[in-house]
């Protein structure tokens, strides 16, 4: 099992959001968590990454054999995980190129090994930008400053690919994105997929899921996981809304 | 029988090494001695003057100090505080010309570099020396004329383009507490164009040097002038840094100030536009850490109509430091068409920082662009959290930032080996 999370509970500010997920994903899955607004999916995706905002009340969360949330959030990147974030950070003064060749030799030195070459770090660096269609200039560019929405979710997918991780969380990817730009983002991340990694995609909408195509759709609402089932749960979801879950589970 | 004797403060010192050593100075001694009557005057300014609110003078020169250095300052030392390869090297030592550590040789020309002990019968020098530095408006000003004892006056002639940077070096060594008044006198005629960087270096010091070293610029018409100030001087040096400026018509004037160290540095910036159509450029940059103090005081003033000034100052605070910005832009009646901006940043990274922050603009043309903007915070945790995120450590993500707040200004530095050295000072200083 590549992650197993048992009974998480987190909460911000005093206010619990997760109030017991369970999920497990083996190696060569793609899972999508789907809910509507403040169920809890980015909140999902903040504590997995590391973000020191909320607190993990209960539960566990093992990933590849460790304990996830002893670990720092460079250090979870470093073990494999990535997030790549609904709403992408500008750094102004911060090139692309800099920021990736930093991480890339971080996570080596972690696993102990020495810095990439500089000629194999260019040959990849223009491998993966071709992957996403990124634009040469954009990667000589400060980390997404000035780029559009779609330039941005590219660029999460870019970095994706130049990092290599076992476990990816796409959160959102797909808000703010037109129908070309989802397309070269889903195509990014399918080409990417192999039996050794795994993907978890958190969507608001099904439209993603029909280029990025699920093993398993899982359907978060009020801080739990309350139904899960094959990629015609969220054709279903499409069609009926939210409602429909809130009428089976009662709520 | 013992006396009691009322220690003499540091303005009846200064008062009375003027009276013992005003035989032996150079220059024009009606000039020193006017000076001397206005800091008589004005006095060492306590913290409540309006000025000088920020900074603790009265304990800075508290105690003894002579008024000169026979502390010798090696070749290999001089050579140590060169930046670039290829620069025309001006060494001056505890405030006073060394011209066998100078690189003088073989000057372009259009260019002639004169020690100012000698200088006094050089029309151009008489011309402007001391015209732009008014020794009634400040006291430091008035203590600097009045005691000078060296520097050096570089005249750039007409249509010259000097090609290789002009190097200052300000270096002091010292034994005992030491105040010297370095002052220097460049004239740019018309059309020309040249890079003078000043350094100010303190090395091998176990007392302080208080640094009054004094700069008068003035640019021609149509000429370009790029001035940079590497100020790194440690923990000995107290540096009181006042750089006056006239440019006239079409003239571009860029300064980049660096406070890198220095347990004090002050610096006071005027720039007077007194053409149309200049460009003035103000860029700093201080990172300011220990019980470290920085005071920038900065003034624009627009005299005439249809010029633009820019100002950028940005710092970063830590430990227990304390910096200041105050900048002011005056925008004369006659001065329409203006377009004066300025902006100061600052980041705090500690607790007990202290920055004090002021933009003063007086503006009395109706027909005119002026803003201010100034932010004070800290590091972005948005930021460093979505570097560590990629795999990089806190403290490597920490460091980028700081990179990427001071490169604003850094990228400014148009010689690339100088932006190179300073780059490095700044990776040194975050490590």
């Amino acid at each position: 099992m590549m992650l197993s999370i048992k009974n998480l509970h987190a909460s911000i500010g005093g206010k619990e959001i997760l109030k017991g997920i369970n999920l497990e994903i083996k190696a060569g899955e793609v899972h999508a968590i789907m809910g509507p607004n403040g169920s809890g999916k980015s909140t999902l995706s903040s504590v997995l990454a590391g973000r020191e905002d909320y607190e993990v009340t209960e539960g566990s969360v093992i990933f590849n054999g460790k304990n996830l949330l002893e670990l720092s959030p460079e250090d979870r990147a470093r073990e494999g995980l990535f997030l790549a974030f609904q709403y992408p950070i500008e750094i102004p003064g911060v090139s692309n190129v800099n920021f990736l060749k930093t991480a890339i030799n971080e996570i080596r030195a972690y696993k102990g090994l020495e810095p990439m070459e500089a000629k194999d770090f260019l040959a990849r660096l223009k491998e993966k930008q071709k992957l996403v269609e990124l634009d040469g200039k954009l990667a000589n560019r400060s980390v997404n400053e000035g780029f559009s929405g779609g330039e941005k979710k590219r660029n999460e997918i870019f970095q994706m690919a130049m990092l290599d991780p076992c476990l990816s969380i796409l959160d959102e990817t797909d808000s703010g994105l037109d129908i070309d730009a989802l397309r070269i983002v889903a195509g990014g991340v399918n080409k990417l997929k192999s039996k050794d990694n795994a993907t978890i995609v958190i969507t608001h909408y099904q439209r993603l899921l029909d280029y990025i195509v699920p093993d398993v759709v899982h359907v978060l609402f009020n801080g739990k996981i309350v139904k899960t089932g094959s990629k015609e749960l969220a054709l279903e979801l499409e069609e009926k809304g939210y409602d429909f879950i809130k009428e089976e589970i009662g709520a | 029988m013992e006396t009691v004797t009322k220690q003499n403060t540091i303005k009846d010192k200064l008062i009375a090494e003027f009276d013992y050593s005003k035989n032996s100075f150079f220059g024009d001694l009606t000039l020193r001695s006017r000076a001397m009557e206005s800091f008589a005057k004005q006095g060492i300014p306590s913290r409540k003057s309006e000025e000088y609110k920020y900074v603790n003078l009265g304990l800075i020169l508290k105690g003894e100090f002579a008024f000169s250095s026979q502390h010798k300052i090696s070749r290999e030392q001089l050579v140590d505080t060169h930046i670039l390869k290829n620069a025309i090297v001006i060494a001056i030592e505890n405030g006073v010309l060394n011209l066998s550590n100078s690189e003088l040789t073989n000057l372009p020309k259009g260019l002639q570099i004169i020690d100012i002990t000698v200088a006094s019968s050089n029309e151009i020098f008489q011309t402007h020396f001391s015209k732009y530095s008014d020794v009634d408006a400040d006291p430091f000003v008035a203590l600097n004329t009045a005691l000078t004892n060296g520097g050096v006056f570089i005249h750039i002639a007409k249509g010259a383009i000097i090609e290789i940077p002009i190097h200052i070096i300000h270096i002091s060594s010292v034994s005992e507490n030491t105040i010297i008044n370095p002052r220097n006198l460049i004239v740019v005629d018309g059309n020309a164009n040249v890079t003078i960087i000043e350094s100010f270096r303190n090395i091998d010091s176990k007392a302080k040097t208080f640094n009054n070293a004094l700069t008068e610029i003035v640019i021609g018409e149509n000429s370009i002038v790029d001035h940079y100030k590497i100020q790194d001087e440690k923990e000995f040096g107290f540096l009181l840094n006042t750089t006056h400026v006239n440019q006239n018509t079409k003239s571009v004037f860029t300064t980049e100030t660096f406070t890198l160290s220095g347990s004090f540095v002050r610096n006071n910036l005027a720039i007077v536009l007194a053409g149309e159509h200049i460009e003035s450029n103000l860029n700093g940059l201080y990172l300011t850490n220990e019980n470290q103090v920085v005071d920038n005081h900065t003034l624009v003033d627009h005299r005439k109509p249809n010029c633009n000034s820019n100002e950028l100052y940005k710092g970063i605070i830590e430990d227990k430091s304390s910096a200041t910005f105050n900048g002011k832009i005056y925008v004369r009646k006659d001065a329409q068409k203006t377009n004066a901006f300025q902006s100061n940043k600052n980041i705090l990274l500690s607790d007990d920082g202290t920055i004090n922050t002021k933009p003063q603009l007086e503006i009395y043309a109706d027909d005119v662009k002026c803003s201010h903007g100034t932010s004070t915070g800290k590091l972005d945790e948005e930021k460093v959290f979505y570097l560590r995120a990629r795999g990089i450590s806190e403290i490597s993500a920490k460091k980028m930032l700081m990179h990427a707040f001071a490169s604003e200004v850094v990228d400014t530095i148009k010689i690339v080996e100088l932006r190179d050295f300073v780059e490095e000072k700044i990776s040194k200083r975050f490590e």
